[in-house]
């Protein structure tokens, strides 16, 4: 297995190098260095000095991708492109376009965003997953028809409308909880409650009808007849074997998500007020900050590679016949 | 459900889950949960701050997107200005309550008077011409006894050595804000704060945004600015570093001079009399040695410590937690130097309780907590629960909180009026504007046929319906370039635009659009075709307008030229592209802003200033408008004194250019606030950036308000938890039977 891991990683520095070079070449189609310098500097009163010598300290005045007034190896590393993208490999963010510590902003904004993210995915797992299973156990009854017809429903709303929503009845009409903001400790409490609900309830839908077709996929086996013929319980059918056979794709789409909890949700932190990392890219997207962005994709990148190794190890632990070679 | 917290116990709960079987407790937690939460303290469950501090005197306010610059010498942007307005103190400030603008001391001990020098250096009259002026002199002596903010920059052990000024690379890693540097210390600020602040403006790896209009006028900045890039330069090489400290206080600006420990002397080349309105912008304010010596360290910046992100100042506040992504909160200084309350101010003031605090101790506050909200909706609604205590109001709330009365006036609705709230309105001295590009070959030039087609095409857009549909009739059509406010401005029936505008019944009523196709005819597109072609003209609009609303927008431009049969192509782009258009000269027609700098006529009429044409000069006049006589006349407005002859001049110039009409004079917004009952000393003062220091708050009012508006409502939680088991019971009912039936 561990050869296996290592020549997944190996497979990984290319897909990284190929990522990095498609975020520069995006970015930089759409926004020149003088852009970004005119962005940093303000519109008002710049002057086109002004403009060269913050390229000149930043580091943009160079050849984007090919230095060819450059000698030998220089051609390629004297470039914005080899200057900004060799640190990443070293996981060295260095520091965004206007001056801040990328590893530090991320090691801060992310602790939010697990903060929701984890809670939702735990809670939402098991409410997904015993929903499921009750639907499961009530297979062609009004129970299963309404609780499908439930779950479409759910999945058709808009996540935007659950947190408007949401935010209306609990927090406006009902004054239960604080309608945003964040504090850190256990003070956080009071502003997790309603957008991970939100979370969870947002994903019922989906998440529940996914198992229930898994579920039902396992029901209809023959060890779950042989169980039921020893007169086993229903409720230690569904949790004792139907369950821990339904686990190998419950464990693909969990395992390789959860890498991803890191990065935040763009749209919860926004109407939150949650200082998570899910802004983060967007907001370095709308101020020409090509440090973050190029940063942040890489991460990204990064951690759902993890996510898919993650993924292939799980299954040679949730099913021994499973063997990576 | 009243505030009965302290009899809530968990015995009590379980007393009702005694006896239920183990799957029905688990079931049962929230529920507990859900019991526990409406029996404990119920003052304020959605209260997003803690009941000892809303308790406080505390502002609470908000903003939308982070400061990017919190140093002066860079900050030119009005949400860094909300913050560093409150910390750093400028020579001068402006009156908070009169009006026309007045500027007035702040740190300086009175505003400064120019002495005006010939080439031989005689000094010369007042009234002297600008033509013999070679130097303005200005002597500023500024207050003693005013002392920084604590700050570790200043801390100094038993024999005067500095604590924090040699740290070690270990000493620095260790440290992520401000905060892990305990120690803190202050002195007293000299006129060589003044004069160091000057040079970090020059200082070109500062990047400070007015450099290049300083540079015209101070005497030896741009030199200055020469020897900093060189020093810099030398000490990269000999110690390899990437950002080395330079002393700024060791190189000389000729212009600048220390007189005293309280005086100093700039030296300005001819004469520029808007210098006096910079000196009350932060980018004026002292800036102490020992905090740049402090931030230089090598290693801090990459920790986040640096003037970006921890103001120095004197002023009655200092920022105590920068936390853009969360809140940021100001406290009262400790070591303020203090100020009164304006004893006078406009006649109404008195009547409207401004003067209540006439000659009381600034600031009134402790406290200013600013918490971030990207989204308009938690917003507002925190707004509306008492936990701002003011408000802008967005396009969708607009409906919510202000009605029109029949005259057109704006007032509250009675929902927000049986709250208490408070509506402020003010024009805000910003102008919005569709420009020509007067390169253009088609709508450009100062040929008749292109000035009668700028002029058809003045009225048939519609600004007054724009003003209307897209800003919920907040603004006011602009007839000039000059918003109301300014010197210059003409109210009433002088100051009408007659050539897009009748005046009836002493209003403007914006002329027919017949009479636009008239001037179109005349131009020679009658029906909007050319008549020398018999092809229809086809005009260009770039805009980086996006989004419904952006496209909204371009629909109602694409039929106000459609009111003329002038087909109009709409040219999307993003924002830097419409930019690079405008500076090559490659846009035709778009919609641009500007916001006062300071309150002068020079500030607006220099965007039509033909040197400064953006095509040829790089300069702000974004139409490239050039027009001899109007450059002519605005050379001689530009150093004036306000008085009746600028005021001739000035209306010589707005004819200029409403005949020419290289701008489609757009419309000035009008800014609407909302406050709470419990805020105070609230007057509109668009120039001024540290009115925070005069606002007054009640918190005991506003305490007991929020508790009123904001009683927890449980009963529905209580019915869905219920509706649950309600539906549960038959499945429940289902499951036994299923259990206790035989297998088949």
């Amino acid at each position: 297995m561990m050869a296996y891991i290592i020549r997944r990683i190996l497979y990984a520095i290319p897909i990284l190098i190929g990522v990095n070079i498609i975020t520069f070449v995006l970015f930089f189609v759409v926004n020149t260095p003088d852009d970004m310098a005119r962005m940093h500097l303000g519109v008002k009163r710049v002057t086109p000095e002004a403009i060269e010598n913050w390229k000149e300290e930043m580091g943009y005045n160079r050849p984007l991708l090919y230095n060819s007034k450059a000698e030998g190896t220089d051609k390629i590393s004297d470039t914005i492109f080899f200057q900004k993208s060799v640190k990443l490999f070293k996981f060295d963010f260095g520091s965004s376009d206007s001056g801040r510590d990328i590893g530090y902003d991320i090691s801060q904004r992310m602790w939010p965003s697990l903060a929701i993210a984890i809670p939702v995915l735990l809670v939402g797992l098991l409410v997904n997953i015993s929903y499921a299973l009750l639907i499961a156990f009530f297979r062609a009854t009004y129970i299963d028809f309404w609780s499908v017809v439930l779950c479409v429903v759910l999945m058709s709303i808009s996540g935007l409308f659950y947190i408007i929503g949401g935010q209306y009845l609990v927090s406006k009409l009902l004054h239960l909880v604080p309608i945003s903001g964040y504090a850190t400790g256990l003070d956080a409490v009071k502003f997790l409650i309603l957008p991970v609900i939100i979370g969870v309830v947002s994903g019922i839908g989906s998440g529940t009808r996914w198992y229930r077709t898994l579920f039902l996929e396992e029901i209809g086996k023959d060890y779950v007849r042989t169980a039921r013929a020893k007169g086993l319980s229903e409720s230690i059918v569904l949790f004792r074997h139907v369950l821990k056979n339904a686990m190998i794709p419950i464990l693909t789409g969990v395992v390789v998500v959860l890498p991803l909890l890191f990065m935040g949700s763009l749209i919860t932190e926004s109407f939150f007020g949650i200082p998570g990392l899910g802004s983060y890219t967007i907001d370095a997207i709308s101020t020409q900050d090509f440090a973050i962005v190029r940063s942040m994709v890489f991460l990204g990148s990064v951690l759902y590679i993890i996510g898919l190794l993650l993924t292939d190890i799980s299954y040679t632990l949730v099913d021994p016949r499973v063997r990576l070679s | 459900m009243g505030p009965i917290a302290e009899n809530c116990t968990l015995e009590k709960s379980s007393q009702h889950t005694k006896g239920i079987n183990i799957g029905l407790r688990v079931w049962f937690l929230p529920v507990v949960f859900l019991f526990l939460l409406t029996s404990c303290d119920q003052s304020a469950l959605n209260s997003p701050y803690s009941r000892e501090e809303s308790e406080q005197n505390v502002i609470y306010s908000s903003f939308s997107s982070r400061p990017k610059h919190l140093d002066p010498v860079r900050s030119y942007v009005s949400n860094e200005y909300a913050i560093i307005g409150q910390i750093y103190e400028p020579l001068l400030q402006y009156h908070f309550l009169k009006r026309p603008y007045q500027l007035i001391p702040l740190i300086a001990q009175e505003v400064p008077v120019p002495k005006y020098l010939d080439a031989a250096g005689n000094t010369l009259s007042e009234d002297a011409s600008e033509q013999d002026i070679a130097i303005s002199e200005y002597h500023i002596t500024i207050k003693q006894g005013v002392n920084y903010q604590p700050h570790p920059a200043f801390a100094q052990d038993e024999d005067g050595a500095y604590l924090y000024h040699a740290l070690t690379t270990e000493e620095i890693a260790g440290a992520n804000t401000l905060a892990d540097f305990p120690q803190t210390g202050s002195r007293e600020m000299t006129a060589a704060d003044y004069i160091y602040q000057i040079k970090r403006l020059a200082n070109p790896r500062l990047h400070s945004p007015i450099a290049g209009v300083i540079g015209q006028y101070i005497v030896g900045f741009n030199e200055f600015a020469e020897r900093v890039k060189s020093a810099t330069a030398e000490l990269q090489k000999k110690s390899g570093q990437e950002k080395p400290f330079v002393d700024l206080s060791k190189i000389n600006m000729d212009g600048v001079e220390q007189t005293g420990r309280y005086s100093f002397r700039i030296r300005v080349k001819g004469k520029y009399p808007q210098l006096v309105y910079w000196m009350a912008m932060p980018f004026f304010s002292p800036m102490p040695l020992e905090a740049d010596l402090f931030y230089s360290q090598p290693g801090m910046d990459k920790r986040n410590i640096n003037l970006n992100w921890y103001p120095v100042g004197t002023g009655p506040f200092m920022l105590t937690e920068n936390n853009p992504n969360l809140r940021m909160v100001l406290q009262r200084n400790p070591n303020y130097h203090g100020e009164l309350y304006p004893s006078e101010g406009n006649p109404e003031d008195a009547e409207t309780g401004l003067l209540r605090d006439a000659g009381k101790p600034l600031p009134f506050i402790d406290k200013a907590v600013y918490s971030l909200e990207k989204e308009s909706i938690p917003y507002w609604n925190k707004f509306l629960q008492g936990y701002y205590d003011t408000s802008g109001i967005s396009s969708d709330s607009f409906d919510q909180a202000v009605q029109f009365s029949s005259q057109g006036e704006a007032s509250l609705t009675d929902a927000m009026s049986s709250k208490g709230i408070n509506l402020i309105t003010a024009v805000t001295t910003t102008s919005w504007y569709m420009s020509f590009n007067m390169d253009d070959s088609v709508v450009g030039g100062d040929s008749e046929r292109a000035r009668l087609l700028r002029r058809a095409i003045s009225i048939a857009v519609d600004f007054e319906e724009f003003v209307s549909i897209f800003a919920n009739g907040r603004g006011v059509t602009a007839q000039g370039a000059i918003p109301p406010g300014i010197f210059g401005y003409r109210s009433g029936e002088d100051g009408i635009n007659r050539y897009v505008y009748d005046v009836v019944d002493g209003r403007a009523k914006r002329k027919s659009i017949a009479e636009a196709k008239e001037l179109l005819r005349k131009a020679g597109y009658p029906n909007g075709r050319d008549s020398n072609t018999g092809k229809p003209l086809t005009l260009y609009y770039d805009s980086a307008a996006a989004g419904p609303d952006g496209k909204a927008r371009l629909n109602w431009i694409r039929k106000q030229f459609e009111k003329l049969d002038i087909q109009l192509v709409i040219r999307a782009t993003d924002f830097n592209r419409l930019q690079d258009k405008i500076r090559k000269g490659k846009a035709q027609i778009y919609l641009q802003g500007w916001n006062a700098d300071y309150p002068d006529p020079e500030n607006f009429l220099f965007l039509l200033y033909g040197p400064n044409s953006k095509v040829k000069h790089g300069g702000a006049n974004g139409s490239n408008y050039s027009n001899p006589e109007f450059d002519k006349l605005f050379d001689r407005m530009k150093n004036m004194n306000n008085g009746p002859e600028r005021q001739k001049i000035i209306d010589e110039m707005m004819e200029i250019l409403r005949r020419d009409a290289p701008w489609v004079w757009g419309f000035h917004p009008k800014a609407f606030s909302l406050f709470h009952s419990w805020y105070s000393n609230v007057k509109p003062n668009l120039m001024a950036d540290n009115t925070l220091k005069y606002k007054r708050v009640d918190p005991e009012l506003r305490s007991k308000l929020q508790q009123e508006w904001n009683q927890p409502i449980f009963w529905p939680v209580w019915l869905f938890v219920l509706a649950l088991i309600v539906t549960a019971i038959p499945a429940v009912v289902v499951y036994r039977r299923h259990e206790r039936s035989a297998a088949q």
